[in-house]
């Protein structure tokens, strides 16, 4: 293997300028009259072509084989490189001026900070002759005393210092003078091409007009030399040829005012071409556009499925797969030219084995098709079955790009299996996605082995399903296996031919659980508690009063419920049971039959919230009430031990703090207290059913509706601020009371008086700074973490390592499990 | 309030509970681990000679320490260093 030692960067030197220039340039003419490049111009034709057609003067080559030639601008007084105008000025201030000795200790200096720190002596040490400081003038002028030094004085200055001096101030990459340019190096063309428009006006690149300038200037300086001129234009004109030299290389430093278009716009020269986002890094080179990509915005559709993605007829007959032709299928990729460009199923392009490229129109389509034949190449449609990549920004882990099959559909949204919502954090608000289309059958192999959908069902963060049922899924399972729920033969057979299941029905009436063990596979066993589960102390297993047992022996459902903990992400365990012991593509068949299910029952038997599903009995009001005044009298009894300093101090806190936590928890009881309340006592609605089966929704938000709201707080405090001693005006100063620090005793249905408003809106605005701050932090972080480590592969030896071998684990994961292939991070006993 | 450094002997570090074992191979086991994987030493993780937890072993560069500590995955885990 080679590998490369070292780069040296090191600075031009005007020798070399000259050596690698191709042309002087001596005219800031670009074009003439016949709007042909004027020859010792900018756009001098022997700098490289860029037109097609036309050979380089200088090496021969056609565009796109020439790579352009330097030229050069002889300067006719010398100028700082304004990119080294600190190395610049460290030279001047640690060489003498008139032997070009060094003024300090040459033992003394290790690197630039304590170079920084040693004092420049009055006098040389070598030649005796007085030392002035050196200043630094903004923008890019240095002082000696009080007299400005010109470049051309730097220049020879820095002529007299010694190699060894250079070295040993740090000064790497040739010499010193060369900080000054005398030669001015010209980009090739091909660095700076122009445009022609379709106006058929010519438009330069930004660095071509700052080029023109500068020729321009150091034009008029060489005339106005020549013939004398009095000093202070020379001056003049020699600053001006500074400015543009300067803003040639950043148009962007502080103190120059920037050199502009003739349209007002700043021109983007060296610097800005490649700094920051917009710059040729991170816009070109680390990330770049692709074809045969399309986006769109996503909707969903819970009939296709979990597999595949629903592609627009218009996206499907612009992204194509090259097909090449062979004996076995011939008839079919001319039945695809046949269909022509614009219906479904055909094709755009025809490659001839000689690698001739031709479009496929409606008008030639036949004479096409009689022409291919086989080792011809067909760009063919992407048709139903296809492999795709789909992906959702940000792309935070891999199942943020996965591999679908595709299915051509009408209208112009991607449809997506709301089961994949999760690993791409998609819903329908409006959220865009991304699809590519795989170009060669290694790529499509790969993917589809790899990137498929069903293969990512594991998720390798904590070893369970991150795809699964979610939100109408849960409460529709839950709704059709809960006790009671009968169904007719009638709609038992519409229901499992809208699902896909072929049986024979021999009862007239079926229950739920019935009805759902047509779709658990055979052989499966499995027992837990549901989400509904209420935690009594003595589980009575499948006799549980509540139902809350689940379970299924050999694919039959004896007990319990559907619900979060059976098919979500993250919780499914009926979910994962069957991905670990029937494999993938039966988990996504379960999946796509109960979320089916689901939906088609949800949608006979009707499913809806309104006002009302938060009323609760005049009792449970009572209650509440009662539990405020309860508590609000042990927090004004501790209020008053804490006035008479009796307070019990909890280590490492002040009273204050101990007072404060002890009336939080008080008041955080109320809350509890009436949660549990509420969900005892509420009504079996459809609210209560999203919170109580995880589908969505919590009691606690029922509780906010419904109950009371309790204390508000701030950073895990009660509200203090505010004013002096209180939080409003309409509270005494000093009060500790639970009221007048934002507790709520209304709930959202009853609404809030306008000082509970007032702290809930602090409370709400704090969830909003906090959500805002904590994504933009942690998004940054893992990004900088995911830089450093991406390179890091698992390799033959179950070792990690980095890009060139070395180790960085020995075993990957220290265990050498991988996380997506396991039972939560155990290994799948088999 | 002052604030100030505990400084441990050399019996107390290796001690320490948040210090894993670490030994130093022989000749013989070291060509083992730098064959078994099929590198090169310079392919080894690094640790440096003046660390704390071999400091008194009298290390020379090139020596390879084997490090057994607690794993959160694995239960015990070896890894490899080599002197620096």
């Amino acid at each position: 293997m080679v590998m490369i030692d070292k780069i040296k960067f090191k600075l031009l030197s005007p020798k070399m300028v000259q050596k690698m220039s191709a042309v002087l340039i001596t005219t800031s003419e670009v074009y003439d009259a016949d709007a042909y490049p004027v020859e010792g111009g900018v756009m001098d034709t022997r700098m490289g072509v860029i037109d097609p057609g036309i050979r380089c003067k200088t090496c021969g080559g056609r565009s796109g084989e020439c790579q352009g030639h330097f030229g050069h601008i002889e300067l006719a007084k010398p100028v700082y490189n304004i990119l080294y105008l600190k190395q610049i000025k460290t030279m001047l201030t640690y060489t003498c001026n008139d032997c070009g000795g060094l003024l300090v200790d040459k033992d003394k200096i290790k690197d630039d900070k304590t170079l920084n720190k040693l004092t420049v002596p009055k006098t040389c040490p070598v030649c005796n002759e007085p030392v002035e400081k050196i200043k630094f003038e903004r923008p890019m002028s240095f002082k000696r005393g009080n007299h400005v030094i010109t470049a051309e004085e730097a220049r020879e200055h820095f002529e007299k210092i010694s190699d060894e001096d250079c070295d040993s101030l740090g000064f790497k990459g040739g010499r010193p003078e060369w900080m000054i340019l005398t030669i001015f190096p010209v980009p090739s063309i091909t660095t700076r091409p122009s445009i022609t428009l379709t106006s058929g006006e010519r438009s330069e690149d930004d660095l071509t007009h700052k080029l023109v300038d500068i020729v321009r200037i150091n034009q008029r300086l060489l005339n106005n030399l020549e013939i004398g001129a009095p000093e202070f234009i020379l001056d003049d004109l020699w600053e001006l040829l500074q400015y543009h030299v300067a803003t040639y290389f950043n148009n962007e430093m502080t103190g120059v005012p920037p050199a502009r278009h003739r349209s007002g716009r700043q021109l983007k020269t060296l610097s800005q071409r490649l700094k920051s986002k917009d710059g040729r890094f991170r816009n070109n080179l680390t990330g770049k556009r692709v074809n045969f990509s399309a986006r769109t915005v996503v909707s969903p559709d819970p009939m296709i499925s979990v597999n595949e993605v629903g592609i627009p007829e218009k996206i499907a007959s612009e992204l194509t797969i090259p097909i090449r032709g062979t004996k076995d299928n011939l008839d079919y990729l001319k039945a695809c030219i046949l269909r022509g460009p614009n219906a479904k199923g055909g094709a755009n392009y025809v490659i001839r084995p000689d690698g001739l490229k031709k479009k496929i129109i409606d008008m030639n389509k036949e004479y096409i098709m009689n022409e291919f034949a086989e080792g011809y190449i067909l760009e063919k449609h992407i048709s139903d079955g296809d492999i795709v990549l789909f992906n959702r920004q940000p792309s935070l882990h891999k199942m943020s790009l996965m591999a679908h099959r595709v299915k051509v559909l009408p209208y112009k949204t991607f449809r997506l299996n709301l089961t994949v919502c999760t690993p791409y954090n998609a819903d329908f608000d409006g959220d865009e996605m991304n699809l590519h289309v795989p170009q060669t059958a290694e790529a499509r192999a790969e993917a589809e082995q790899l990137m498929l959908v069903e293969q990512n069902i594991r998720s390798p963060r904590f070893g369970g399903p991150i795809i699964g049922g979610v939100q109408d899924f849960i409460s529709g399972g839950y709704l059709i296996t809960r006790e009671g729920t009968t169904i007719s033969k009638e709609l038992a057979s519409q229901l499992l031919f809208k699902v896909g299941v072929v049986v024979v029905l021999k009862k007239e009436i079926y229950t739920g659980k019935e009805l759902m063990s047509f779709i658990l596979p055979k052989g499966l066993d499995i027992e837990y508690q549901a989400n509904i589960c209420k935690k009594c102390d003595v589980c009575k297993k499948e006799k549980c009063m509540h139902d809350a047992y689940v379970k299924i022996v050999d694919g039959e459902f004896i007990s319990g419920v559907i619900d979060q903990k059976a098919i979500s992400p993250f919780k499914g365990k009926i979910l994962d049971k069957i991905d670990l012991e029937f494999g993938h593509s039966v988990a996504v068949l379960f999946l796509e039959r109960i979320t089916r299910l689901a939906t088609e029952y949800l949608m006979y038997r009707g499913f809806t919230i309104s006002v009302s599903e938060e009323d609760v009995p005049q009792s449970v009001k009572d209650a509440i009430s009662e539990f405020v005044d309860v508590h609000f009298v042990k927090v004004y009894a501790l209020i008053d031990e804490f006035n008479k300093g009796k307070i019990e101090v909890q280590p490492g806190l002040t009273p204050e703090e101990t007072l404060e936590g002890l009336i939080l928890s008080e008041l955080f009881e109320v809350v509890n207290k009436s949660q549990n309340l509420i969900a005892k006592e509420a009504k079996d609605n459809d609210a209560q059913i999203m919170a109580k089966t995880g589908a969505r929704g919590s009691i606690q938000n029922l509780t906010f509706m419904a109950g009371i709201i309790g204390p508000e707080t701030v950073q895990g405090h009660r509200i203090f601020r505010g004013y002096k001693d209180r939080t409003l005006p309409h509270y005494k100063r000093g009060d500790l009371s639970a009221e007048a620090h934002g507790f709520v005793k209304s709930c959202y249905k009853t609404g809030l008086s306008p000082t509970e408003f007032f702290f809930e809106a602090m409370k709400g605005r704090e969830g909003i700074m906090d959500s805002s701050l904590k994504t933009r932090i942690s998004g940054y972080m893992q990004r900088r973490l995911v830089n450093a480590l991406q390179d890091i592969l698992v390799s033959k030896d179950n070792s990690a390592r980095d890009s060139i071998g070395r180790i960085v684990q020995f075993v990957a994961g220290e265990d050498g499990i991988d996380p997506s292939k396991s039972d939560g991070g155990k290994l799948i006993k088999i | 309030m002052t604030i100030g450094a505990i400084y441990l002997n050399d019996d107390e570090i290796k001690n320490h509970v948040l210090v894993p074992k670490h030994e130093i191979l022989n000749a013989k086991d070291k060509d083992a681990v730098l064959k078994k994987y099929n590198i090169t030493v310079e392919q080894l993780p690094k640790i440096l000679k003046e660390d704390a937890a071999i400091k008194s072993f009298g290390v020379k560069t090139g020596d390879v320490v084997k490090i057994t500590r607690k794993s959160v995955t694995a239960g015990i885990s070896t890894y490899f260093r080599t002197v620096i």
